[in-house]
This record gives C-alpha cells, sequence and structure tokens, in this order.
C-alpha cells in the first residue's frame, strides 16, 4: 500500500511500470528499490534462509544484512533493497544460494 | 585498471558529502562511491528539523539538506560520484575495490581515502526477530519517507532513544498506527520534544519494558511484550500480546568498519560510541596516515555531528594533499567545525560521547 497523504512529503508514483514477481505481472514505480515496489504489492516473504528454509523478508534496507536476498532476471543473490525497479524485470523468490552462472 | 584518484570518500551520507565539498572547495579532485540508489544516506529520509546552529544547518529538514549538499557537490567539475557502487575490500597496497551495479568490478588508488561508512542496525534477539515485518527503524523510513510505501498497518517500536521516537512519529504522519513504543531503560533516551509528540498522539511509551516473543507463520501477526525490573528481568504477570503487523527495531546502531579493520587501523571498544571504533586524532585522521574517518563509522552519533565530522576530515584531507592554505586558515576554519561540534555535544546525550571520545581520540 502506498500513503496516500503526508503532513510534509509529496511522492510521485506517476512512473509506472509493470514487472513480473514469480511470473505474475506486478507494478511498482520506476528507480525504486525493487524491494519497495514488492512491499507495496503485499509481498512479503523475499526468500527462504538457507539452513532452517524459514521465511525471510525485508529488513535493513542498505544492503547489509542479507535478507533480502533474490533471483532478478534469473541472476540470484540480488540485495533488491538497493537495486532500482526496472520495467519487465522478472524477480523470483531464491531458494538456497542460488547458482552461478 | 587501477583508478589513482586524489581524494576517495566512501559513503555518500551526511559526513562524506561534507568531506567531499571541503575537498572541492579546496581544489581537490574528489571520486565518491557509494552503494545506495541514490547519494545522501540516512540523510534523506529525515522529515524533522535538526538541532543545533546555523553551521551544521539546524533548523533544516534532513531530507532538504540532503538535496542542498548534492547540488552543490554536483556543481563542481571536478566532483565524480560512483552510485550502486559497494566498496569491497582494502589491500595492502592501498587499493579499494569496488563492484558497481552488481557488474563491474573496480579499483582505486586514492592519495588520501576517508571511511564515512556509517552505521549497520542492531538485531534483536528473540525468538522469531527473523520473521518478515521485524524490520530496522531505517529500513521502515527508507520505505515511508523515501518510496511513499506504507511499512504496516500497526507498529511496535522497540526503543525510545532518538531514532525510536523519531521514527515512530514519522509512521504516524505516514499513517500507520503505533500499538506502543517500549524501551527497556527506566526512562527515555531520546530528546524529550520528540517523546511528547508521541504522547500528545495518544501513543503510551512504556519504559522499563521489553519484547519477549513474536508469532506469526510467515509474517508478523502479534508481539508479546513484558515489564522488566531494574535488573531487566521480566516481572510475571505483566505480558500483554499486542496484534501488530510490524515490529520497529531501533535498539542502537553498530559503525560500520569493516575497511577500517582491512586497513590495519587501530580500533578500540568503547561501548559509548557503538562499539569497536577507529583511533583518531582531532584531525579524523586514523593511524594509517592517509587514512580519515568520519560520521557514524568513526563512532555513532547524529547526522548534525557527521555533518562537522565531515567538515574537519575534508578540511584536513584537503590539508595532507597540500592544498594552498596557510596553517593559520587551516585551523581557523578547523576551530570552527570544531566549536560547533563541541557545543552540539554540550547536552546529556552529548556528555556520553564525550566520555567515548577520551578513549580514542589521540592528541
Amino acid at each position: 500500500m502506498r500513503i496516500k497523504e503526508h503532513p510534509i512529503l509529496k511522492f510521485d508514483f506517476s512512473k509506472k511500470v509493470q514487472f513480473y514477481f514469480e511470473g505474475q505481472p506486478m507494478y511498482g514505480v520506476e528507480g525504486e528499490p525493487i524491494a519497495a515496489a514488492l512491499h507495496d504489492n503485499g509481498v512479503m516473504v523475499l526468500r527462504d534462509s538457507i539452513n532452517l528454509k524459514r521465511p525471510r523478508g525485508f529488513f535493513c534496507a542498505i544492503g547489509h544484512c542479507s535478507s533480502c536476498l533474490m533471483e532478478v532476471n534469473g541472476e540470484p543473490n540480488i540485495r533488491v533493497c538497493i537495486v532500482p525497479l526496472e520495467a519487465g524485470m522478472r524477480v523470483n523468490r531464491q531458494r538456497g544460494k542460488g547458482e552461478l552462472r | 585498471m587501477i583508478r589513482e584518484s586524489e581524494m576517495l570518500v566512501v559513503g555518500g551520507g551526511p559526513a562524506g558529502m561534507m568531506a567531499a565539498l571541503q575537498g572541492l572547495d579546496n581544489g581537490i579532485a574528489v571520486t565518491l562511491i557509494d552503494d545506495g540508489i541514490e547519494i545522501g544516506g540516512q540523510l534523506i529520509k529525515q522529515t524533522h528539523k535538526f538541532f543545533g546552529s546555523e553551521m551544521e544547518y539546524a533548523g533544516t529538514r534532513g531530507i532538504e539538506l540532503g538535496k542542498m549538499l548534492k547540488e552543490k557537490l554536483f556543481n563542481y567539475d571536478n566532483f565524480t560520484y560512483l552510485g550502486k557502487t559497494t566498496a569491497t575490500g582494502y589491500y595492502e597496497d592501498g587499493v579499494v575495490t569496488a563492484v558497481r551495479e552488481d557488474k563491474e568490478y573496480m579499483k582505486f588508488r586514492p592519495r588520501v581515502l576517508l571511511i564515512a561508512t556509517g552505521a549497520a542496525e542492531r538485531p534483536l534477539a528473540i525468538p522469531n526477530c527473523d520473521l518478515p515485518g521485524v524490520y530496522g527503524a531505517g529500513a521502515v523510513q527508507t520505505l515511508m519517507n523515501l518510496y511513499g510505501v506504507l511499512p504496516g498497518k500497526r507498529a511496535l517500536m522497540i526503543g525510545a532513544g532518538n531514532i525510536g521516537l523519531i521514527v515512530a512519529y514519522q509512521l504516524l504522519q505516514a499513517g500507520t498506527g503505533v500499538a506502543a513504543v517500549v524501551e527497556a531503560m527506566p526512562c527515555i533516551g531520546g530528546y524529550l520534544v520528540h517523546a511528547s509528540k508521541i504522547r500528545r498522539s495518544g501513543v503510551p511509551i512504556l519504559c522499563s519494558h521489553t519484547i519477549l516473543d513474536i508469532q506469526g507463520s510467515d509474517r508478523v501477526e502479534r508481539a508479546k511484550i513484558v515489564k522488566v525490573d531494574d535488573n531487566w528481568n521480566p516481572l510475571p504477570g505483566t505480558e500483554k500480546w499486542l496484534e501488530v503487523d510490524l515490529i520497529c527495531v531501533a535498539v542502537g546502531l553498530t559503525p560500520l568498519t569493516d575497511l577500517l579493520w582491512q586497513a590495519g587501523c587501530e580500533m578500540r571498544y568503547v561501548s559509548e560510541l557503538g562499539g569497536e571504533v577507529p583511533v583518531r586524532n582531532r584531525e579524523m585522521q586514523t593511524s594509517v596516515p592517509h587514512i580519515f574517518v568520519a560520521g557514524d563509522a568513526a563512532g555513532i552519533e547524529e547526522a548534525s555531528s557527521a555533518i562537522l565530522e565531515g567538515g574537519i576530515a575534508g578540511l584536513a584531507m584537503a590539508r595532507y594533499l597540500g592544498a594552498p592554505m596557510t596553517d593559520s586558515e587551516y585551523r581557523e576554519n578547523s576551530a570552527k567545525y570544531w566549536n560547533e561540534l563541541e557545543n552540539f555535544r554540550g547536552g546529556p546525550i552529548g556528555r556520553r560521547i564525550l566520555e567515548g571520545l577520551k578513549k580514542v581520540l589521540e592528541h
């Protein structure tokens, strides 16, 4: 969900782009972190933890905690909190460590 | 290819931006690398007005200040900004490595280096603290203040230091309910003016309280809080479940010092400054002569002090590189920043910082 009214800030949500999460089309704002767009769409679980397979979500937003590692356009271990959203991106939950190509 | 440069700044928050400006003002070519999408670090998420005086831009909101510093920086032709670039290491031959946009591997060999990497949120060690919906306070600010995304419907804030209090109020401004602010200490740690705003909005600030448990299947659904005695022991019978979908963690920060360690800078554990921090002199120079430090990486404090420390470091780095300035000019300009910093640290929170600095500041 987006903030509709704010006493101090004004947001520009006009640059809407489509992307795919687990194959499902979704919309976000171009250039915002992929994680922000997912959050707006109600996607809270971004990956499973490596050992215990526990659900992991957004946490630090500064690219440090590894909680938000996802697969983007086939590439694993992308820190979606600091990677900007582009039209047509294919974003998937990451399971395990991912594989280097 | 190794990029030889005069001044390299790692981190584009308030400290890094100010230091870069000081370098540029003195005719030095500056390269700044930052891992964020936008330059400004945590500064550009701060919607409240800063305290202090004119020199650290008090009375200005962080978001406006961030824009102002950015505009000033981009006016210089000899300023190189590399965003979405993560510094990955420091090597014995003085090379700093970085990765840009997860693609390009870069190497820098600067004559003088500023580590202004900031800090990371401390996690909470309680059951289910890894569930989606448990976020660092800075992350919540990013979602709501930068990108206009509601972080949740109803939040529990852990910690009543300045960050906890400020972010609790910002949550209310964004339209997220706040069930309570809990603080394990017997009193709040932040400024009273921030606490008052929250109380006026009807949100309880529960001191001598802590969080015990979190429940939810694949995201936060509820949290258990409890009153604690003077020795931090939970008092039986005072447990309470709160229905919340967001737990905002503001229990302190840890300086991000990886590069300083790799460079062999002398480090000391100083609890008042948030953990292991580098020994430095009044020029913000570390034990490795060409490496300087400023902002939260030097010790957890505030944006205002990061700005002033950045100014001090930037000026000293420019002099280190031989920028044309007389000794008396240098001393005069550096003293201006120091005086401001001392004024800023005059309050009760600053007293603690000063105690900590005694342990790492060498003359």
